[in-house]
């Protein structure tokens, strides 16, 4: 029992409580929401959710940022690079992605003038 | 002492996730994910990853909004102020 | 009704994070890298001599894999300003302009590009690079332009840059193929002096490309939604 507090006070598992829970708020607002603009900002979050877990699995307690800006710094004593480049190309192809379906819902506001998903058309319950 | 700064962070982001759920605006719902956007990079800051942090607050706590008030105001149903 | 099904497709799923996914992503407790990870750390200052490890993976280890980034994004912003663009133009009002603000924009705006401009240039040696330092340029652009009716977009100035910047990536990949090495995006330059500005070979010449792209390609897409004539019905 101390042993899973103690855990669940570790700066990993707060880190994968917080991407776990992003993933799953976002989620949940995508299922339910009827609203075109709060699907799209669910999935927004889930996206940051993901990120996180991606760049908490090279997270690595106690170890710096892969910079070496001092000569001092070893490679043993960085974290993982690779996890980071990928989150980088993430980030920006979710903004693309995110700016494309925000066109899409305005002119499907302009066909349709609505917002609602159940009115636009019956596909939600 | 660092991971009681992680877990206010993480109870900060997450509440405002939640909260998302129940709020009608969606202007205000917009700047709450810009919120969580911006803890989630100090949270990339802390985890030593700081050019994921400088991209996530340059994108996803700018620009996102940017382009969803550009949304959100094309997309209103009357405009208040005619002039 | 809606929402107790999705309560239970959130717990499912969430069933299946914890237990699936949660222990094969759970390196920090035993402190080990994944063999990839300690591969770059090792070899880098002596390949590429970027002191950003990863700004060396992003544009030389993994640099098609970038350039197929900058190609998704080429055609989202495509497929944005064929959504959005029309004949006439239509500024969205977002809110009154009050003196303050718009002067306020006008003096934050060489600052902003300043800054920009500096996080591209030091991709290779801070925390940074074209991804972010393009966009800190387009949102100056935007802090201004959605302030002030007079400032507009030159669609044909951000065209010419996205497609000088995107042939300059490219071509610079090319001329690697004529070296020696024989792969594309060879670092053909020298090094330099390691952590200075000119160093990593053609790193920064290529984070720079891709900076210009990204800032052009953004102004240019948030540009046609923000002065698009649709959405707003007109009868409203």
């Amino acid at each position: 029992m101390h042993n899973i507090l103690a855990n669940l006070v570790s700066v990993e598992w707060i880190i994968y409580i917080a991407s776990f829970g992003l993933i799953l708020t976002g989620l949940f607002i995508v299922f339910t929401d009827k609203n075109l603009i709060k699907i799209i900002i669910g999935l927004d979050m889930a996206e940051t959710g993901v990120n996180i877990l991606i760049v908490a699995a090279g997270y690595i307690k106690g170890n710096t940022a892969p910079i070496f800006s001092k000569a001092s710094l070893t490679p043993a004593q960085m974290t993982d690079p690779v996890p980071q480049a990928l989150v980088l190309t993430s980030i920006v192809i979710g903004f693309g992605v995110t700016a494309l379906a925000l066109a899409l819902v305005v002119r499907l506001y302009q066909k349709t003038g609505s917002l609602d998903v159940s009115k636009i058309r019956g596909l939600k319950w | 002492m660092m991971q009681y700064l992680f877990l206010l962070l993480v109870l900060i982001m997450l509440g405002s996730a939640v909260s998302i759920i129940f709020i009608k605006d969606l202007l205000s719902a917009v700047i709450v994910v810009t919120v969580v956007s911006l803890v989630a990079s100090i949270l990339f800051l802390f985890i030593a990853a700081p050019d994921v942090a400088i991209t996530e607050a340059s994108i996803g706590a700018a620009l996102t909004t940017v382009i969803f008030v550009i949304a959100i105001s094309r997309t209103r149903k009357k405009i208040d102020k005619q002039d | 009704m809606r929402k107790i099904v999705g309560l239970l497709l959130i717990f499912g799923f969430g069933f299946y994070l914890v237990t699936i996914i949660g222990p094969v992503v759970f390196p920090s407790s035993t402190g080990e890298k994944a063999s990839v990870g300690v591969e770059v750390l090792k070899n880098e200052v002596a390949e590429v001599g970027a002191a950003n490890t990863v700004t060396s993976v992003v544009v030389l280890y993994r640099g098609f894999d970038t350039l197929g980034e900058v190609t998704v994004l080429f055609l989202a912003a495509l497929g944005l300003t064929l959504l959005m663009k029309g004949e006439k133009h239509l500024q969205a009002k977002l809110f009154d302009e009050s003196f303050i603000l718009k002067t306020g924009s006008y003096l934050l705006f060489p600052f902003m590009i300043l800054f920009g401009m500096y996080i591209i240039v030091h991709g290779h040696l801070t925390p940074g690079g074209g991804f972010p330092g393009g966009v800190i340029i387009a949102t100056g652009y935007f802090i201004i332009v959605m302030t002030s009716d007079v400032v507009r977009l030159r669609e044909g100035l951000v065209s010419f840059l996205e497609g000088l910047a995107g042939l300059t990536f490219i071509g610079l990949g090319l001329v690697g193929l004529f070296k020696p090495a024989d792969s594309f995006l060879f670092n053909f330059l020298s090094k330099g002096t390691f952590n200075t500005l000119l160093s990593a070979g053609i790193i920064p010449f290529i984070y720079a490309a891709i900076g210009i792209k990204v800032g052009s390609e953004l102004t240019g897409a948030v540009g046609n939604m923000f002065f698009s004539p649709y959405g707003r019905q007109k009868d409203a």
